[in-house]
């Protein structure tokens, strides 16, 4: 079978016309088959979704319960068959729950990876390379320029800050599914064992990891606590808070930034950062890179980002490459520099 | 260079001008001579380095990196130093890093042909940051928002002295001021030569408002033009060994003499100090500040531009003649000292600015708004607006309230419409922040629109998100960094464009310039089709030119 009779863009997303289902579809449809719970690719209103079960317990913190009518349990390395063709959940490493998608059918094999990195992550499970005859890849941080730095250097530099500062409370501005998990972890890793402080916005999302046995330590809201108290603490919150009204409950904070947008100055300067966190759940440019060399596809489609540049790549080292300009993903978490809208999404991440 | 790339990095981040000066004041403790010194002589723009400029960067890069994916990274990035920095690989082999004070005097000791390699041997051992601080270093555009007035400020902080008292050594100093630094930290005396030419702090006025009048009497006031050009401040003297010097500023204290070898040429003799704007004069007519630009941000003048572009003082003002300090005395008099002075001094480069003649707040909001006839004549184009000066005001540092008010004109406005999109530099690189715009016009196949302009400011940090948006869902076409955006009668993005005036101008296909063009808002609620056409713009052309305020 020619791939692009396998998988083929649509306005809606990626559809798979022998199986009739949809893979992380914007729009409503009847069977969709869903990588990871952020915004832009878990949507409600499908009458039926297959996902990791982690997935799943995302998009119903975030929708409540009704999200589809029917919810299918993926299990990765279990292929689930529809009408022939194989879909195969595997681990991306994005954020808790995060899959690729390996679609098969009469000896062609299509790799959706979804959103993925290759760095460590102590919240969800690693990226696993599946040998493919198409890989489908995101490009979010899709140009040389960004090459992320050892997080424990970054991690360091938030602490090292901290001791600096004791009377400053640091406000960390970080996206609400996984990098605040992951932030909060990393600290764990760091040795810091004060409680960390969230925004309200988090709290949902960091009991479900705790529940799903990632230790976060001790975790309290900020609105349970005199401002006074948070002198020298750590507070994580949605990026959009930093410059909120919220965050002037705080005696001059030091505000912060996780993201691999802040590899480049002008980026945290428009945010107002002052302590820009170069920590990322995306593939940098050389893991990008390296992970197209090592699924070996013969054909890379890229969905989003800064396709150019890696098309490029990839003509210069002999892989046929197209961007698919798929519309409506990077608009949550780190895909898009200037959007963050999770906290505008409905119900259910509103302080409790 | 770890110290100094650090401070760097801090200052590029540090909005405020208070934590400004405690980075600055805490780096001048720490670090060690002659670290410091090269790094204050860095930001007072005391260093040059001749051998290394952008197109060699440029070159050294590409001979590292995919040409294709540099230039998407540059066009992302939006600075070449960060670009490079990013892209750079550093050799892990490579323990030591270079200090300050190394990277400084071995460019001062290289050859021409010598400085490439050594800058790639440096780079070769720094890290990101470190790389970023010796490329703005060397390239001389730290931006990072430090004057040489406030590394100064953070300076005679250390030491506890006045800011002007720094000012006043500052000339006879050489990188990197090692007898400043004793001098500031009491472990020498004071260095011995005082500045014939110092620079001193300008005063500076507040925007007036409707409700201000009310509350002000005409008859307390003079009022002058606020020409527009740049605000300048020449100071000169001669030494304690009688030689003089003569040196002109910009308005944030920083020396720009070396850019106007014309000016400190014609004013020579001057023994004292004068505050006034710097212009370009042709045929006795001050010309646009589109003219004057060809002149700025250089550290050297071709002959060709000196003659194609003659720069011109015109005073306002007079803060010290012969060692005499005038700023304590009521504004009437420093002005009738000011108008003795320039007619002693005699120079062709250098006049009076005019007063206005006017009774009350009305007739001077007539001549504001039509400044020909009330005495501007043929320079009327250069008018900005007025100046609005308490008659007995001293001239106090910084931007003292109650003595001095600006009032600018009304800008001219159309609605134009969106036609092509850039990604911005500096603080907007990676959005699409520079627009070309647009008005329709007759054309061979029915309506079309002609650019008339480009404006890259005037909107909001959030109206940036929201039409960087619109750009990238609305693009039609790309061509390199640059996307043509929807435009059409129905579809397409409406600006209403502020701007000061117009010019016949040949390099634009509409034949006509905006002088200072701005987005005033941003009109989601009209559609292209009701936008403006190419012949109001011709009408507002004609009719400033009746006024005499036609530019040429």
């Amino acid at each position: 079978m020619r791939a692009s009779d396998l998988l083929t863009p649509a306005p809606q997303g990626l559809y798979c016309p022998p199986a009739d289902v949809w893979i992380d579809p914007v729009r409503p449809v009847a069977r969709a088959l869903i990588t990871h719970g952020h915004s832009d690719h878990a949507r409600a209103g499908h009458g039926a979704v297959l996902a990791t079960e982690e997935t799943l317990g995302i998009m119903a913190v975030r929708y409540g319960p009704d999200f589809t009518r029917r919810a299918e349990v993926a299990r990765f390395g279990e292929p689930v068959i529809v009408n022939g063709v194989s879909f195969l959940f595997a681990p991306a490493g994005h954020v808790l729950g995060s899959a690729q998608i390996a679609v098969e059918s009469e000896g062609t094999r299509i790799v959706v990876s979804g959103d993925y990195k290759r760095a460590r992550d102590p919240t969800c499970a690693p990226f696993e390379p599946l040998a493919c005859d198409v890989f489908i890849t995101e490009a979010t941080f899709g140009l040389p320029v960004f090459r992320h730095p050892p997080m424990e250097g970054e991690i360091a530099k938030l602490l090292s800050s901290v001791s600096l500062f004791p009377d400053r409370t640091h406000v960390v501005g970080a996206y609400a599914l996984g990098k605040a998990q992951r932030m909060a972890a990393l600290l764990r890793a760091a040795g810091y064992d004060r409680p960390i402080y969230i925004h309200g916005a988090l709290d949902r999302l960091m009991a479900f990891y705790a529940a799903h046995g990632v230790d976060l330590g001790e975790i309290r809201l900020v609105s349970s606590q005199a401002k006074k108290d948070l002198r020298g603490e750590i507070v994580l919150c949605p990026p959009g808070a930093i410059q909120d009204l919220w965050s002037r409950r705080f005696a001059d904070p030091v505000t912060a930034f996780a993201s691999g947008w802040m590899r480049v100055r002008a980026r945290a300067r428009q945010r107002g950062v002052e302590l820009p966190l170069i920590v990322s759940d995306h593939v940098d440019w050389d893991d990008l890179c390296a992970t197209i060399r090592e699924v070996a596809a013969a054909e890379v489609w890229v969905t989003h980002g800064q396709e150019d540049a890696i098309c490029h790549w990839c003509a210069a080292q002999g892989i046929a490459a197209r961007p698919l300009r798929l519309v409506g993903y990077g608009d949550e978490g780190e895909a898009e520099p200037d959007a963050a809208p999770e906290e505008r999404t409905p119900g259910a991440e509103q302080p409790r | 260079m770890k110290p100094f790339a650090d401070l760097l990095d801090r200052l590029a981040y540090e909005p405020r001008r208070n934590a400004k000066l405690a980075l600055l004041r805490d780096y001048f403790v720490r670090a060690p001579d002659p670290d410091r010194g090269y790094a204050l002589a860095a930001m007072t723009d005391a260093l040059s380095f001749p051998h290394l400029k952008p197109a060699l960067i440029r070159q050294l890069i590409l001979e590292r990196v995919d040409p294709v994916l540099f230039g998407l990274s540059y066009d992302y990035v939006g600075d070449l130093s960060e670009t490079v920095a990013l892209l750079w690989r550093r050799d892990a082999a490579i323990a030591e890093t270079p200090t300050l004070a190394f990277v400084v005097e071995s460019f001062a000791n290289a050859s021409k042909s010598d400085a490439p390699a050594l800058l790639a041997r440096m780079l070769d051992a720094l890290d990101e940051t470190g790389r970023w601080a010796l490329l703005k270093l060397v390239t001389g555009a730290l931006r990072i928002g430090v004057s040489a007035r406030l590394a100064k400020t953070a300076l005679a902080q250390v030491g506890e002295v006045a800011p002007d008292e720094v000012e006043h050594v500052w000339h006879a100093l050489q990188p990197p001021y090692a007898d400043l630094f004793a001098w500031i930290e009491k472990r020498g005396p004071r260095p011995e030569s005082r500045d014939p030419a110092p620079f001193r702090p300008p005063m500076l006025a507040h925007a007036i408002e409707d409700a201000d009048f009310d509350k002000l009497d005409a008859k307390d006031f003079v009022a002058e033009w606020k020409w527009d050009g740049i605000r300048v401040q020449v100071s000169g003297g001669a030494s304690a060994s009688g030689r003089q010097t003569v040196r002109l500023y910009s308005r944030t204290g920083d020396e720009i003499s070396g850019a106007f070898p014309d000016l400190v040429e014609s004013v020579g003799a001057l023994d004292g100090a004068l505050d006034g704007e710097l212009i370009v004069m042709r045929e006795g007519r001050v010309q646009s500040f589109n003219i004057l630009q060809q002149r700025l941000n250089r550290k050297t003048v071709t002959p060709k531009m000196l003659l194609d572009y003659p720069a011109h003082i015109r005073a306002y003002d007079l803060l010290a003649e012969g060692g005499e300090d005038l700023r304590a005395l009521p504004f009437h008099t420093r002005r009738a000292r000011l108008e003795a002075f320039i007619a002693r001094l005699d120079s062709p480069r250098l006049d009076l600015s005019p007063l206005i003649a006017f009774e009350t707040w009305e007739q001077l909001r007539a001549a504001r708004s039509d400044p020909a006839p009330a005495g501007a004549g043929d320079d009327a184009a250069a008018v900005e607006g007025c100046m609005i000066k308490r008659v007995d005001s001293p001239y106090l540092p910084g931007r003292p309230k109650g003595y001095w008010w600006k009032w600018k004109r009304d800008p001219f406005a159309v609605d134009a419409v969106l036609m092509y999109a850039q990604r911005g530099h500096g603080k907007r690189s990676s959005y699409y922040s520079d627009y070309t715009f647009g008005v329709w016009r007759a054309g061979d196949k029915g309506e079309e629109l002609t650019p008339v302009g480009k404006a890259y400011f005037g909107f909001t940090d959030e109206e940036l998100i929201q039409i960087d948006r619109f750009v990238r869902r609305e693009t039609i076409n790309r061509f390199g960094p640059v996307r043509e955006v929807a435009h059409e009668p129905d579809k397409g993005l409406v600006f209403e464009v502020a701007f000061e005036g117009l010019q016949r101008s040949a390099r634009h296909k509409s034949g006509l310039a905006m002088r200072f063009p701005r987005i005033a808002r941003i009109r989601w609620d009209k559609r292209p089709r009701d936008a403006d056409r190419l012949e109001t713009l011709e009408r507002m052309l004609a009719a400033s030119d009746l006024a005499g305020a036609g530019n040429g």
